[in-house]
């Protein structure tokens, strides 16, 4: 007996459907959400909106309705120094209708939070930890919103603008031996698992 | 702390971490250094008996801050540190950035750079799918698989060192064409390879099509239905092998996929057995495009004739005082790209990877935000093991293919 | 023995040299794969490059079981912890062979995540060069150890420790 080999007619159309969300949905958001939605012009395919944070979760619950059941991503952007400063930006598809819609949600330096997305689409969850880990924008309401991608004392968010590429070393550019201190050498004597964290003897740390 | 537990004949000495709470129920942690991880995962299961109660993937060991790098080069240097993210799939990673960054210049090489950037982009497909082919199968317990594999890839990574000097991590496209363009005589090795690939994978499918051992342990094994996969935003194989038929090359075609022939093998059970069957079905769907694309192969140009974002041929350096300024002024500064924001989705062998690639209108990349599928599939797999016994997780694991450069970035 | 005359010097360094010809013809390597490295580590047991050959094909999961670490790709700082415990675990002697551009000198990754070469955290015998080095230049590697060993010239973590 040969193993059942199926194939399927594959979605296809993503651009026609791009051209129908943007005369349908697009319109209906925006007089149902006037004074917090607003249309941001793009030559690309994918339309992008601008949601104010107080008003994600209403957009959300909408878009849900509508048949987005794919959260493709969630990423942040810093564009310091404009205000507001940051930015999360959330990819939606619906499948099979494949319309694509990107939401860009400014986000102030001082106020730095967001209504978390995770009960509706579960593949939020890890994605906003990341942007939490990498950006230092809490997601309000997650349920485990804890570090993802540095270890739990990391301290700093290194994608920000202001965070230096080489992170603690940069703060320090003295003899080459010293320079390297983030990473210090393990010395004899020094309790395991040491190496790479911070040295509270050298001033390491925030 | 530890007790002695009898068990049978034995007295074993546990520590009490392993039998706290209920008694019966016992906290493992598998990985970061784990040959069953596929890299550096590290999952925390609550075990009751054989059976996963729940399962908690931990990430991050491989964190490389590509995406910080990015931002402190040129959109060119740029390429080479996206290269090395998923590195079983460096190409697909070139194709997505540089289609992004030609998106947002207006520019798109011409048809014999395009169809070069397809070929090799397939042939990256079936290397990489070879690689899980032969892992999954070390993992189940067929070490002979991996040694056929590994020569599949081994034959694809020769023709990739002819073509642009490397044998993983090529960086060989760049905005707006390629490197170089392919030596002479590539097209007849790459002929060649196209007849050699369909017997060396029809013997791989001998091995394991009928074996008692592969279908045990993968049929059943680490079922996801396709709402649930959605949901979990899983995509490319491991979508198609709960029934979803979505590819992004048919979806949203890019870089001229929309004028290829080929189909879409899906599964219907969402289990092991069916990510196998439509990664195996893929790789021929592959060389069905890499056939294609060969008859396409026409003499041309290869890059985009703009002299602002394209190297000048180096025999032009010798005597053109201007190809000499071009030269050094795309090698020192690069070029500008109007600002922008834009996403570009493709079909990389694990899934749908996009590029989210902002511009303030300078010479560097202000942001380039990869949405990393094996990502999303490492945070699917509790949901795939979930009630499954202990050695599954390995098949389990395996059967998602996530590879942690791209998970961790 | 049958030399009873002879000096101890002569006897010591007869059992020393056959015991590093048992240690440079059986270097059994950890699966300790990190990154891009790791799948050309993987390489080495394939049939064009046979590592079998020189008596390294068994590649063991475990660090109780190994005595040569081939580190395989960028070392993350959430990663050292682990590194440094596997490296503990495996017996004397031991030796590290840091493949790589990232795992010898963090290479093109200068940046806050990575660990400028695995030399700050372990000692290492050999480096390779390469991004990511071809299993020939890994296997030559692995045959320069091999020498090194058999000469003498490394110890594999005892002298250090």
């Amino acid at each position: 007996m040969s193993p059942k080999e199926l194939y399927a007619r594959p979605y296809t159309g993503g651009a026609e459907a791009q051209e129908e969300m943007r005369r349908t949905l697009i319109p209906e958001l925006l007089r149902e959400f006037p004074d917090s939605v607003r249309e941001l012009e793009t030559p690309f395919d994918i339309a992008q909106l601008e949601v104010q944070p107080e008003a994600l979760r209403a957009v959300a619950v909408r878009l849900k309705e509508r048949g987005f059941n794919v959260l493709m991503d969630v990423g942040g952007v810093d564009y310091l120094p404009r205000t507001p400063r940051f930015e999360v930006v959330y990819h939606f598809v619906a499948i099979p209708g494949l319309w694509r819609l990107r939401l860009r949600v400014p986000v102030e330096e001082s106020a730095p939070e967001v209504p978390t997305l995770c009960d509706l689409w579960p593949s939020a969850e890890h994605a906003e930890r990341e942007v939490w880990d990498l950006f230092g924008i809490r997601f309000t309401d997650h349920p485990n919103l804890t570090r993802i991608l540095l270890p739990d004392n990391w301290v700093g968010h290194p994608l920000r603008k202001d965070y230096p590429l080489q992170g603690e070393r940069a703060k320090h550019m003295g003899p080459f031996s010293v320079r390297n201190r983030y990473h210090a050498p393990k010395r004899p004597g020094d309790p395991p698992g040491t190496c790479g964290l911070p040295r509270a003897d050298l001033g390491g740390g925030d | 702390m530890s007790r002695i537990v009898q068990s049978g004949q034995y007295q074993l000495n546990v520590d009490d971490l392993k039998i706290a709470g209920s008694g019966d129920r016992m906290t493992l942690s598998i990985g970061p250094h784990h040959p069953s991880t596929h890299g550096v995962l590290r999952v925390i299961l609550e075990i009751e008996g054989e059976r996963i109660i729940k399962a908690t993937p931990e990430v991050g060991f491989l964190h490389t801050g590509i995406e910080k790098n990015a931002e402190h080069l040129t959109w060119t240097q740029a390429i080479t540190v996206l290269d090395r993210m998923d590195y079983l799939a460096p190409l697909s990673n070139n194709l997505g950035y540089v289609l992004a960054v030609e998106k947002l210049l207006g520019i798109e090489p011409p048809p014999r750079g395009r169809t070069i950037r397809i070929l090799l982009t397939e042939l990256q497909r079936i290397a990489s799918h070879a690689i899980w082919l032969g892992t999954t199968a070390l993992d189940i317990g067929s070490q002979s698989v991996l040694m056929y594999a590994f020569h599949i890839r081994e034959l694809i990574l020769d023709l990739f060192e002819e073509a642009s000097g490397a044998r993983m991590n090529p960086s060989y496209f760049r905005v707006g064409g390629l490197a170089e363009d392919v030596p002479e005589g590539f097209e007849e090795k790459v002929r060649a390879f196209l007849d050699e690939m369909p017997k060396r994978l029809k013997e791989i499918r001998t091995i394991l099509d009928k074996n008692p051992i592969w279908l045990d342990r993968l049929k059943g094994v680490g079922v996801i239905d396709a709402d649930r996969a959605l949901a979990l935003g899983v995509t490319g194989p491991n979508l198609r092998a709960s029934g979803v038929p979505y590819d992004v090359r048919k979806a949203y075609p890019y870089a001229g996929y929309d004028e290829y022939e080929f189909d879409v093998p899906v599964g219907e059970n969402g289990d092991s057995y069916d990510r196998y069957l439509v990664r195996v079905l893929e790789m021929m769907e592959s060389h069905r495009i890499c056939r294609q694309a060969l008859e396409r192969l026409e003499p041309g140009p290869v890059n985009v004739d703009d002299r602002k974002i394209v190297l000048p041929p180096k025999e032009e350096l010798r005597h053109s005082m201007e190809a000499l300024i071009h030269h050094f002024k795309l090698v020192s500064y690069g070029f500008d790209v109007p600002a922008g924001e834009v996403y570009q989705a493709l079909e990389s062998p694990r899934g749908e990877i996009g590029f989210y690639v902002v511009s303030n209108g300078k010479n560097k990349p202000w942001r380039v935000r990869v949405r990393g599928p094996a990502f999303y599939h490492v945070f699917a797999l509790p949901a795939m093991m979930e009630g499954a016994l202990l050695a599954d997780m390995v098949a389990v694991i395996a059967s998602a293919d996530p590879v942690f450069g791209e998970v961790d970035r | 023995m049958t030399h009873h005359n002879a000096d101890s010097q002569f006897f010591t360094t007869t059992i020393d040299k056959l015991v590093r010809w048992g240690q440079k013809s059986s270097l059994w390597p950890l699966t300790f794969g990190l990154a891009c490295c790791a799948i050309e580590m993987m390489n080495l047991v394939s049939p064009r490059y046979d590592m079998a050959q020189f008596g390294s094909e068994v590649f063991r999961s475990t660090p109780r079981q190994a005595d040569l670490l081939i580190v395989s790709g960028r070392l993350s700082n959430k990663m050292v912890p682990v590194i440094e415990q596997v490296y503990r675990q495996m017996p004397d002697p031991k030796w590290v062979i840091a493949m790589g551009a990232c795992a010898s000198s963090g290479g093109i990754f200068d940046n806050y995540a990575i660990v400028q070469g695995v030399d700050e955290v372990i000692p290492v015998d050999i480096y390779v060069p390469g991004c990511p080095p071809s299993p020939d230049a890994v296997l030559d590697a692995v045959l320069k150890l091999k020498e090194a060993i058999g000469d003498g010239r490394v110890h594999g973590g005892v002298m250090r420790a």
